[in-house]
């Protein structure tokens, strides 16, 4: 659907994007992850013809964004960074005018616009100025306008900023029951939103692709070692001896002391071997009852710091 | 470009702007056309003659905010990623422009009827003199979109407008001292000339072709610095 080949953007000297390619198939959730300032925005404002690019392509349905702009538009939804909103018309006004602006068709218009306000939650407000809007509001009204002519595509960079806890569940709620028939891009910096919604993840740094792949491989690659957290209520040092002794232990830290004689631990195995089973009767056997255990997956904030502070490519593999 | 433009025409009668600009504007023509009722002729073509110039100062403030307040905003990457192409975007941006101003000549007109009303009558050099302000009108809106789309500072663009539209309004006054092609394109430029030349009665084609012309380069200039600017800009 998305085919994005060598894409080079260049503000004078300064390279915001650096050949990046990758391909977001149909009906797919692509989540677009970086830092601040590693270029998310200015690729999907290239995308979506906003910016051109310096070298690179991007086609859309087939269609090249420089020379098939209006094609390419048409299939776009588009809401950037910061929604595009004329504070002095009611959401109504709005979406109307986007309608035009868009050509989408008239007769259909009332029950489609309708049907978009019922969808992100505008309806009671619809005859309200923009300007009077909270800002998780205007970011319904930023989505809504996104959502009008039905595109196949959605670009929405950073969609659940600046929203309250409440709405950031509502409109990732929406953005997933939007997924069934659309391709999207989302941008974030939020980490626990890609898992959430997202089936596969691209993760760029200062202008360059860092790693690609599902969240759940990106995070079972890059652990290569499991975690376990335990807390275990006994004295410190025998507890530390008593699990030395246990094979294929890389290393353990003690975090904190929780409650009297009670202590967290930080396990770390090597190659995924589990030693649940052996922690708990060599604990047993020592009479140190294990309070807690929980094996932790590397979250996607760890890979998303490893990734980030390696400076050169990290591919991940296959395995 | 018609949801552009009938956005922009609804924009500015949601505002105070258009009305105040339209009521100082006939209170202007109003002032000039006082006298020549006095003296017990009444010439509107004078009148039009007159007012002409103030046109350097209303202009700008109507078109100011056109294409500066979509930068400022972060409005125009709607407008620039929707199927509407941004030559048609500027023309709606200059045809909302040109209507507020088409809605001051239409007020305006008032006056010429009760001139016939009172046995008078419209003559063909009052048709002129119309015509040629309709089209100065057109110009110089187009330069007020065109400088509004220099910038995203509203009150930076009215100046910079006034700027263009009083110095082409005097050029002609220097352009014998200047001298040279300098001179001559200073003369060629100089609206109040060619606006005269309307005032009079005269229908040139030359003078037609060269407002029409002006207004055309100057919404494709406006296009190009717009492009300019999202080939340099981030």
């Amino acid at each position: 659907m998305i085919e994005i080949k060598n894409l080079v953007k260049k503000y004078g000297q300064v390279v915001a994007v650096n050949d990046i390619s990758f391909k977001v198939k149909e009906g797919e959730i692509l989540g677009f992850l970086g830092p601040n300032g590693a270029g998310k925005s200015t690729t999907m404002n290239i995308i979506t013809g906003y910016l051109p690019s310096t070298s690179g392509t991007v086609e859309v349905d087939g269609y090249d964004i420089t020379t098939h702009p209006e094609q390419v538009k048409k299939r776009i939804g588009y809401l950037p960074e910061q929604p595009p909103l004329y504070k002095d018309m009611t959401v109504t006004e709005y979406l109307n005018f986007v309608s035009d602006l868009k050509k989408a068709p008239r007769n259909k218009r009332k029950s489609e616009l309708s049907d978009i306000m019922e969808l992100v939650g505008l309806t009671d407000h619809r005859k309200r100025l923009i300007d009077n809007l909270s800002k998780g509001y205007r970011q319904r009204v930023g989505l809504a306008q996104a959502l009008i002519g039905n595109p196949k595509v959605l670009i929405l960079d950073e969609p659940t900023v600046g929203l309250d806890p409440k709405q950031i569940v509502e409109i990732r709620r929406v953005i997933k029951g939007l997924a069934s028939d659309r391709t999207i891009i989302l941008s974030t910096h939020i980490l626990p939103e890609v898992s959430m919604i997202c089936e596969r993840v691209v993760i760029i740094n200062k202008g360059q692709i860092a790693a690609e792949d599902t969240p759940d491989r990106l995070s079972n690659n890059l652990s290569g070692v499991s975690k376990l957290n335990l807390t275990v209520k006994g004295d410190k040092d025998k507890v530390l001896k008593t699990i030395g002794n246990i094979p294929n232990i890389k290393y353990i830290t003690m975090t904190t002391k929780s409650e009297e004689s009670v202590y967290k631990y930080v396990l770390e195995t090597k190659n995924n071997v589990d030693i649940r089973e052996e922690l708990f009767f060599r604990m047993a056997d020592n009479k140190m009852p294990i309070i807690e255990l929980k094996p932790s997956a590397a979250t996607l904030e760890d890979i998303f710091i490893s990734v980030v502070s390696n400076a050169g490519i990290t591919q991940t593999e296959e395995e | 470009m018609s949801a552009v433009a009938r956005k922009e025409i609804a924009g500015y009668f949601k505002s105070p702007i258009a009305y105040v600009l339209i009521g100082v504007y006939i209170l202007i023509i109003s002032i000039f056309f006082h006298p020549a009722l006095n003296a017990g002729y009444g010439d509107f073509v004078e009148v039009l003659d007159d007012v002409g110039v103030f046109l350097i100062f209303i202009i700008p403030i109507l078109t100011m905010r056109i294409l500066a307040e979509d930068k400022k905003n972060g409005t125009e990457v709607l407008l620039l990623t929707s199927p509407t192409s941004l030559p048609k975007i500027v023309i709606g941006k200059f045809l909302a422009t040109f209507t507020v101003f088409l809605v001051i000549v239409g007020i305006s007109f008032i006056y010429p009827i009760v001139v016939v009303l009172f046995e008078g009558a419209i003559t063909t050099q009052l048709v002129g003199a119309y015509i040629g302000f309709i089209l100065l009108g057109a110009a110089f809106c187009s330069i007020g979109v065109f400088c509004s789309s220099l910038t995203e500072n509203q009150i930076i663009a009215a100046i910079i407008s006034l700027v263009i539209l009083f110095g082409m309004w005097i050029a002609d006054q220097f352009a014998a001292t200047v001298g040279g092609l300098a001179g001559a394109i200073m003369e060629w430029i100089s609206v109040l000339t060619r606006y005269g030349v309307f005032t009079k009665g005269l229908l040139t084609m030359e003078n037609i072709i060269f407002f029409v012309s002006f207004t055309a380069m100057m919404l494709y200039m406006t296009v190009r610095v717009i492009e300019r600017r999202r080939w340099v800009q981030g």
